[in-house]
């Protein structure tokens, strides 16, 4: 029996709805952020501050995002910055970057070119000599995704 | 060998906070693309950086497929004697690079 048109509309919506979902699957969640988040936090508090990321508000091209990462700190032997992690809302993998630092940095600030895969949120956690973690947020709108754009 | 691109400033005074910026050339394929066959590339990404100042530690990095290819980082680190800055970089498929720059301290 032929399909009538609606039946073949419906079928179609399906296969279109089926071929999106890995496209879905294959990127990070606010929910893995969180997750990836409390797998270096532990238990311990999150406050939100001393962290900045320097990110362009508007990027055209998501392969490579300029980022600077500056942390309050006076990097003293007695108060200082002990490591730094960025992670991404959207990109196939929440993790982005993880530093080691210590009074020898001098200062906290580090730049690097990272890639977007879609307009996300990037969430810098600083994690201080005393223990304690702070959190900082940026926006991003990117308009060319990468990582995931296939080679023509 | 990849290529390199290192910018450390050759003399410094005693205690000044210098900064560092290191380039090298690599693909940082992420894993998730799809090739000209259908298949996905493999993952090859450098996963680890690390910066030592006459042997000891000064500055590390774990990437991940989300840093940009080419990777370009810049740091900051305390000037506090004359000797050599190494830098090395190590991934996937067995890849490992090294680089050092001099620097004098007054």
């Amino acid at each position: 029996m032929r399909p009538s048109r609606r039946e073949f509309l419906i079928g179609s919506a399906g296969i279109g709805m089926a071929s999106a979902l890995p496209l879905e699957s294959a990127s990070a969640t606010p929910a893995m952020l969180e997750e990836a988040i409390r797998n270096v936090i532990g238990e311990a508090n999150l406050q939100t501050g001393k962290i900045t990321l320097e990110v362009p508000p508007l990027v055209e091209n998501g392969n490579t995002v300029p980022v600077t990462i500056i942390v309050d700190s006076p990097m003293s032997e007695a108060e200082h910055v002990k490591a730094i992690h960025v992670f991404n809302e959207k990109n196939p993998q929440p993790h982005v970057i993880s530093i080691t630092l210590g009074p020898r940095a001098g200062k906290a600030r580090i730049a690097t070119r990272i890639k977007l895969a879609d307009t996300q949120r990037i969430a810098g956690i600083a994690e201080m000599s005393d223990g304690s973690f702070w959190t900082g947020e940026a926006s991003v709108i990117v308009t060319i995704a990468a990582c995931v754009e296939d080679v023509k | 060998m990849a290529r390199t691109l290192i910018n450390v400033p050759t003399t410094a005074k005693r205690g000044d906070v210098i900064e560092i910026k290191t380039l090298i050339s690599h693909p940082m394929e992420s894993g998730y693309r799809v090739g000209t066959n259908g298949t996905m590339i493999p993952r090859d990404i450098i996963r680890q950086f690390v910066c030592t100042y006459n042997g000891e530690d000064v500055f590390r990095a774990e990437l991940s497929p989300a840093i940009a290819a080419n990777p370009f980082i810049s740091f900051f680190t305390v000037a506090t004697e004359s000797g050599t800055i190494t830098f090395e970089w190590r991934g996937d498929n067995g890849f490992a690079a090294s680089e050092t720059a001099p620097i004098t301290v007054e």
